[in-house]
């Protein structure tokens, strides 16, 4: 069989921060050609493993490759192969958005000649040809993000970490931010994002890692992921509180694992394996029980139920 | 956005890399670039500089006796030596802001040497210490400062100014990396008024109690201004300061060398770990 390098090989990385574990033997592996994601909520340790991939920390434990090169080993190596864009956008305000990219290109080696012309193919990229030569004070929150990705860009690296890239960003800057971040792949460049947003995660990504408390807890691509929940779900919305719990036990006749229950919703929610038609089946004993139902709702699973169900954690503390 | 293409990744890693020039002079190009396009930073720093000489020498002078030398002729060499420590304060707030926007960050994650960050930082703030330097001298000679040595006299003093300049530099580097935030660092930065006014800049240290004159006597920033003094005041500096020109400047090179031996490596520590 042919062995593919992964572009990220990690395996039993652990770093703390004097009494915390912000990673906990986390293992993963980052095949070539694609967007993955590493989902969690705050604090699970995303950052932390983005900073480790860049050199900018170093784990306490593990083995951690980028295309092969080991981290701790060879960082020169590995700095030759990423690029970093974060959670805030890191472009100088009082040069203009052609000087910045032309600054990190020459900073990658590049001769002036390459760097001007890298820079200018990287603006066009990311529509920022005709505020290239503004300065960046007066770009919007939407257009610093993007430079700073394009900056990440103009050095062709082979891993792009994507650290929280469009938190704070309006939906229209957002999007324009995923086309961009969409189109890279094609261009040879995998993209490694964290998210602690599932949409994000599942518009992009073709393989996603969930990682709670510092370790993965599971990864597939979204539409595996979500299959964790079942095939189906089955959500029932009642007008009155108190009756949730005769719900969820109907419900919990067809339902390998017990129903969830949101209580400011009033709905109980449970995931099905198998076919549609236990559903009705299992519906049938309420409609003499006198419950008020408002809607009942047969749908696919979202990755937000499938985090959920992973993680155990209200999908409040993910936000 | 379009979808024209850009250039494919590289694959030879070896050639994905900058070498030490071109890191530091687009470090410090950039560093000048922000300080150029940053108007109030130089017009307040401009401004402020010469409140405080015009405040020294019209309103405080007054009252300060100086034996055998005009206040004038004292009190500026104490200003342009002192100035480079006012100066270097940008420096702390600089880094301290460059951490906090995530730029050095990006910075430490490209392939360039890990020195360049903090040498092309370093050589640029130099340049910004000669400009703040040039104005002091001249607002010094508009109020009536003169040279009473020799022209190489008074450029040694020169070249001893932005030899200190790059000292405190690298102290100053320090304090923005460990206050981590602007504000942090303008805090640390007060360090500078017991150093500046606890010293021979602007008043002679015999007129402050005996208890203060053993520190004022003997620590670098009065070492450092009056070498400068007596380069560019001659005779009857060293008569009232009590030692010849070549006293302070041994003194005042000694200190430098130990300080940058200090602060320099220290410096460097912090910023590789982060």
């Amino acid at each position: 069989m042919l062995e593919i390098t992964p572009t990220v090989e990690a395996m039993g990385v652990s770093k703390r921060f004097g009494a915390t574990k912000a990673l906990d033997g986390l293992d993963f592996t980052m095949r070539p050609g694609q967007v993955t994601a590493v989902l969690g909520p705050n604090g699970a340790g995303k950052t932390t493993f983005v900073n480790l991939l860049a050199t900018l920390l170093r784990a306490d434990a593990g083995t951690l490759r980028v295309c092969g090169a080991d981290v701790r080993r060879d960082p020169a190596a590995v700095r030759r192969m990423v690029a970093l864009a974060g959670q805030f956008a890191a472009v100088e305000p009082a040069m203009t958005g052609r000087e910045n990219v032309e600054m990190v290109a020459r900073l990658f080696g590049q001769s002036r000649r390459d760097a001007r012309r890298n820079a200018a193919e990287v603006l066009e990229h990311i529509g920022l040809t005709e505020a290239a030569d503004r300065t960046v004070r007066g770009y919007s929150g939407g257009m610093r993000r993007r430079l700073d990705l394009g900056a990440s860009l103009v050095g062709r690296p082979r891993l792009l970490l994507l650290d929280e890239p469009t938190t704070g960003l309006d939906p229209r800057s957002r999007n324009e931010l995923w086309d961009v971040i969409r189109s890279l792949v094609h261009r040879g460049t995998d993209v490694l994002l964290t998210t602690q947003y599932l949409d994000e995660a599942d518009h992009l990504a073709s393989h996603v890692v969930i990682i709670d408390h510092g370790r993965a807890v599971a990864s597939g691509a979204p539409r595996e992921l979500k299959r964790l929940v079942g095939r189906t779900v089955v959500e029932v919305h009642v007008r009155e509180a108190s009756d949730l719990e005769r719900v969820a036990a109907t419900l919990g006749a067809i339902s390998d694992s017990d129903p969830y229950i949101d209580v400011p919703a009033r709905s109980v929610r449970a995931g099905l394996d198998a076919d549609t038609n236990r559903v009705f089946a299992a519906l049938r004993p309420l409609d003499d029980t006198g419950i008020v139902i408002d809607e009942v709702a047969v749908r696919a699973p979202t990755l937000d139920e499938a985090f959920l169900t992973l993680t155990g954690n209200p999908q409040e503390d993910v936000a | 956005m379009t979808t024209a293409a850009i250039a494919q990744p590289v694959n030879q890693a070896s050639d994905n890399a900058a070498g030490l020039l071109t890191s530091v002079t687009q470090i410090a190009r950039r560093v000048l670039l922000k300080f150029i396009r940053s108007p109030q930073l130089v017009v307040v720093g401009t401004l402020q500089g010469a409140m405080f000489l015009l405040i020294f020498r019209y309103v405080f002078g007054g009252a300060i006796t100086t034996p055998g030398i005009d206040y004038v002729n004292f009190v500026v060499p104490g200003f342009i030596a002192t100035g480079v420590l006012f100066n270097a304060m940008y420096s702390a707030v600089g880094m301290a802001e460059d951490l906090e926007a995530g730029l050095i960050a990006r910075l430490r994650s490209l392939p360039i040497p890990r020195s360049a960050v903090l040498v092309g930082r370093a050589l640029a703030d130099t340049g910004i210490q000669v400009w703040g330097l040039v104005i002091t001298i001249a607002i010094g000679f508009a109020v009536g400062f003169r040279l009473h040595d020799t022209l190489p006299a008074a450029l040694e003093a020169a070249a001893l100014i932005v030899l200190f300049g790059i000292v405190f530099e690298w102290l100053f580097l320090l304090m923005g990396m460990i206050a981590g935030s602007p504000q942090a660092s303008q805090g640390f930065a007060l360090l500078i008024f017991p150093l500046t006014f606890v010293s021979s800049a602007y008043v002679p240290v015999a007129s402050m109690p005996a208890w203060l004159q053993g520190f004022a006597e003997n620590q670098p920033v009065t070492v450092m201004v009056n070498a400068v003094r007596t380069l560019t005041e001659g005779a009857p500096a060293e008569a009232l300061v009590g030692h010849p020109a070549s006293y302070f400047v041994v003194r005042s090179l000694i200190w430098s060398l130990a300080l940058i031996a200090i602060f320099a490596p220290l410096a460097v520590a912090k910023y590789r770990r982060g």
